[in-house]
């Protein structure tokens, strides 16, 4: 992992060759991992990790004197103020006690880190690659300098700190890692120079700050209470003991993960160029908010803060895939779900059972691809066709049929009956039916509603509403081999998953809980035929068009020479629209916003509270 | 034996379905005809019908059109097979919705007005019954203790002593799957009203034929899940299986078509109100 650390770091200057190839490595190296990981030793000698450490504490100052400097000078001084606050804690933390604490190990690898590392390498890698063609394309119509170098340097290092957040061991590292990713982020979002830009990234950097308190606290509970800030020791403490310290931590979890009440820097990120919020919403980021949070769903299993954090999961699932219906905007569409989704794994790691453990896992990887594959699909199409409007969307079948179809099979993954994300929405029923009636009643009504607003997309990039003609420059090779890959991962990742969960899921889920979870051979075998049906859907190419007479739609009998034009009463002769439901009275964002965030706050604060209580 | 018995079932499903859902829409024409003061047809004139479409050409506007009604039809053959061998209930749901999808799209990609229309009200329907169906699956696991129909089917109790509330949900879906008034708001049967014939404006032919076909296959399907509230007791299963029939057909000639607005709202409320009341209870009292 050191090496492929150090591997990244050249990035600084642009290299089409170097990015390529150390992205290849990337996800080379994940998986070489997961084949390695039984004689894997961690072999960093204890002075060489005091060295590490000490080189953690420059950068940590360092990057709050960055933090400080942009805050102060964009006048956004309560990011500022909660940059110094989280600072001065944690030098004082890491003078006064720095020297006194033994740690055993800083970094630790199991299956549940081999499993973030493959989504972390696999989708991070692809995305740099997809990065490449479109930023090229980008800076073509964006009318600002050219920072690319600065850009690529920021992507990796994002990918790295993931990679340092996940093998941490010791909580102050993992803390250290955690910034880096919360800084990548405020750089990624702010790197378009728009006022527009600047305000969001203050935003997430705001919201991110005042979870980062909520680690402090954490760090420094275990340290003084618990009596140590090592991950893997706190694990195998007493449950009750280390509630305290779990809440907190999860608390910045939930910040990252975007949940009510910390939803809207998700959404101001996409501002950003795409592969940023490709990288946010799949690979990154957010993915450490839920990873942080599932490593402590043993702890929270039957307990009350637990069922309050999967309130706050389940309730967030509810409300932004209401939200997600009225929204026409295709990058905000997939903003709410992700946030959904994400809800419905804080819910399982709050539910904290063996089954809800296993569902939370699997919900992480699927959800990772499908998603990225769907932000590059739009990115793409908004190259080509300049809107990234659902309504601008229609006949893209004919239009851009690659992209379209990679496409379908992103929404697929993400809400149809083979493909993974719902085999974890199964699992995530059957393990509620167990545990709570409400948390299983929102899941139920926001699962309905996903439906709808998928299904409504599909539909629209189907439908023919003009004669259309086939763009013929299409976008380019560097982006299309990421997204036919992705498409291929999120088949593929269906198909294989009872090895995926059989190889890691599993033993993972065994070692925290001795319980195994298995769907039952017989369910298995009856996902992979319903599969074989949506697989037997290409053939249909084989027979298109035959035996069939081609006539003109009804149009109540006004047509003029084809389907799409009409004669109306003026006897003028128009060309027809047709454009899906919003359902905006009911699930608007003005309507719904304020209350959720709201709501969310009083469960938060919930949430904060009870483990003082019980 | 568990697995000859599935397999049994999957088979009977697979030839008496069409059968049965055929029958069903006779006996359904014939007695709305008599509430209506008519005769009505014979009892045998869907299949007349269906045989008739089997011949007739196969018009299409757009060329891919018809492959997503034939995937419609394959699914819910699927869905009912699923069910009549006895698996797990939750998997039966999501194998409906599939085939509800690809009706849905094959209806958006005729890409003509009605059809676009009709598939819109569609899928606010499909939104407006998929909770309470699923919370049935979840009263029926917190009844009997499983998820497999199998087991729901085999348990010695009535089952509607524990789930009424969901049962009047029930009733619901019902409706909304026999494309019954006041839920008929995505096909019609007459082809003159404002919506023409909806979803299924622009298909014909054999597509038509195995619309029809697929909806005969959904019937008895949806019929089976009525069973399941009372198979303890199979004859008072089937007298009451007819008697809701009898009640959805009266329904049917009672009410004016709901606008979607109504027919989602009257839904969630009833999912919410009586569905998760009925959860609640069945939690917290057994």
């Amino acid at each position: 992992m050191t090496a492929c650390l150090l591997l990244l770091i050249r990035q600084e200057n642009l290299r089409r060759v170097i990015v390529i190839f150390a992205s290849v490595c990337l996800a080379a190296a994940s998986i070489a991992l997961l084949s390695l990981h039984g004689s894997l030793e961690i072999t960093l000698s204890k002075n060489c990790n005091q060295f590490v450490s000490n080189l953690m504490l420059v950068a940590e100052m360092a990057i709050a004197g960055f933090l400080i400097w942009k805050s102060l000078r964009y006048r956004y001084f309560l990011a500022a103020f909660l940059v110094l606050v989280q600072t001065v804690i944690m030098l004082g933390f890491e003078f006064r006690y720095g020297h006194t604490m033994t740690i055993e190990s800083d970094l630790f690898i199991d299956r549940f880190s081999i499993l973030m590392a493959l989504v972390i390498g696999v989708i991070g890698g692809l995305i740099c690659i997809y990065a490449l063609g479109y930023m090229k394309d980008y800076h073509r119509h964006a009318e600002m300098p050219d920072h690319r170098n600065r850009f690529f340097f920021i992507f990796f290092l994002f990918l790295s700190a993931m990679f340092g957040v996940v093998f941490s061991n010791n909580l102050l590292w993992c803390f250290f890692f955690w910034e880096i990713t919360t800084l990548c982020s405020f750089l990624l979002i702010g790197y378009k120079p728009t006022d527009e830009c600047r305000a969001n990234a203050f935003n997430a950097l705001t919201l991110n700050l005042i979870g980062g308190l909520g680690f402090v606290a954490g760090i420094l509970y275990s340290h003084f209470v618990c009596g140590t800030v090592e991950l893997d020791k706190l694990l195998n403490m007493r449950p009750a003991m280390v509630l305290v310290p779990a809440v907190l931590i999860s608390f910045a979890g939930l910040a990252k993960a975007a949940q009510l009440p910390f939803s809207s820097w998700l959404l101001g990120a996409m501002v950003a160029p795409t592969p940023v919020s490709a990288l946010l919403h799949s690979s990154t980021m957010v993915k450490a908010g839920v990873y942080i949070i599932v490593r402590f769903a043993g702890i929270f299993e039957g307990t009350v803060p637990g069922l309050v954090l999967a309130f706050i999961g389940g309730f967030t699932f509810l409300m932004t895939s209401f939200m997600a219906v009225s929204q026409s905007d295709a990058k905000r569409v997939l903003a709410y779900s992700t946030i959904a989704n994400l809800g419905l794994i804080v819910l399982c790691a709050g539910v904290g059972t063996y089954e809800a453990v296993w569902a939370a896992l699997l919900l992480i990887v699927f959800h990772a691809a499908s998603k990225c594959l769907l932000f590059l699909c739009v990115g793409s199409v908004e190259h080509r066709i300049g809107s990234r409007n659902i309504e601008d969307m229609s006949g893209l079948v004919l239009r851009l049929p690659k992209i379209a179809i990679m496409m379908e099979v992103g929404m697929a993954g993400m809400f149809l009956a083979p493909f993974g994300m719902l085999v974890s929405k199964w699992a995530v029923l059957k393990a509620l039916a167990d545990y709570n009636p409400f948390l299983a009643v929102l899941v139920i009504f926001g699962s309905s509603v996903t439906l709808f607003f998928w299904a409504k997309w599909i539909g629209k990039i189907i439908t023919v509403e003009r004669a259309y003609q086939e763009d013929e420059i299409g976008p380019p090779l560097l982006e299309t081999v990421p997204l036919l890959m992705l498409a291929v991962l999120t088949v593929l990742l269906c198909g294989l998953f009872p090895v995926l969960s059989g190889q890691l899921i599993e033993p993972y889920v065994y070692e925290n809980y001795h319980e195994i979870f298995s769907l039952g051979e017989g369910n298995i075998i009856i996902m992979l035929i319903m599969l074989g049906v949506v697989m037997l859907f290409p053939l249909s190419f084989f027979m298109y068009g035959k035996r069939v007479k081609v006539v003109e739609a009804y149009l109540s009998g006004l047509n003029i020479q084809d389907s799409v034009h009409f004669r109306d009463s003026f006897n003028q002769v128009r060309g027809m629209g047709m454009n899906n439901y919003y359902l905006i009275d009911y699930f608007g964002e003005k309507r719904l916003f304020s209350k959720s965030i709201i709501t969310g706050i009083v469960l938060t604060l919930l949430l904060l509270v009870v483990p003082w209580i019980f | 034996m568990d697995f000859l018995n599935a397999a049994l079932g999957a088979l009977l499903f697979v030839v008496l379905a069409p059968v049965g859902g055929g029958l069903v829409a006779g006996v359904d024409r014939i007695v709305t005809a008599r509430m209506q003061g008519r005769v009505g047809p014979p009892l045998f004139q869907p299949f007349y019908d269906v045989f008739k479409l089997m011949h007739k050409e196969t018009m299409v506007v757009r060329r891919s059109q018809n492959f997503y009604m034939v995937f419609y039809l394959i699914l819910m053959i699927f869905t009912g097979v699923l069910f009549f061998s006895g698996g797990d209930i939750l998997l039966v749901i999501f194998a409906l919705t599939l085939g509800d999808v690809f009706f849905i799209l094959g209806g958006y990609k005729a890409s003509s007005p009605f059809s676009f229309l009709g598939t819109q009200r569609e899928l606010i329907l499909s939104m407006a019954y998929e909770p309470i169906i699923l919370l049935l699956a979840v009263g029926l696991y917190r009844a009997t203790g499983s998820f497999n129909v199998a087991d729901i089917n085999a348990y010695p109790d009535l089952l509607i002593v524990f789930l009424p509330g969901l049962f009047i949900g029930f009733l619901c879906v019902m409706e909304i799957k026999f494309r019954k008034s006041p839920f008929d708001l995505s096909t019609s049967h007459h082809g003159h009203q404002e919506l023409v014939k909806g979803m299924t404006t622009e298909f014909s032919g054999r597509t038509l034929a195995a619309i029809e076909v697929g909806h005969w296959y959904e019937s008895v399907f949806v019929l089976g899940l009525l069973y399941l509230f009372f198979a303890a007791k199979p004859i008072m299963a089937v007298v009451a299986v007819g008697l809701t029939l009898f009640f959805l057909i009266l329904a049917d000639n009672a009410f004016a078509r709901f606008k979607w607005q109504l027919a989602l709202k009257s839904t969630w409320m009833m999912a919410i109100v009586l569905g998760v009341s009925n959860i609640l209870v069945l939690y917290y009292f057994f």
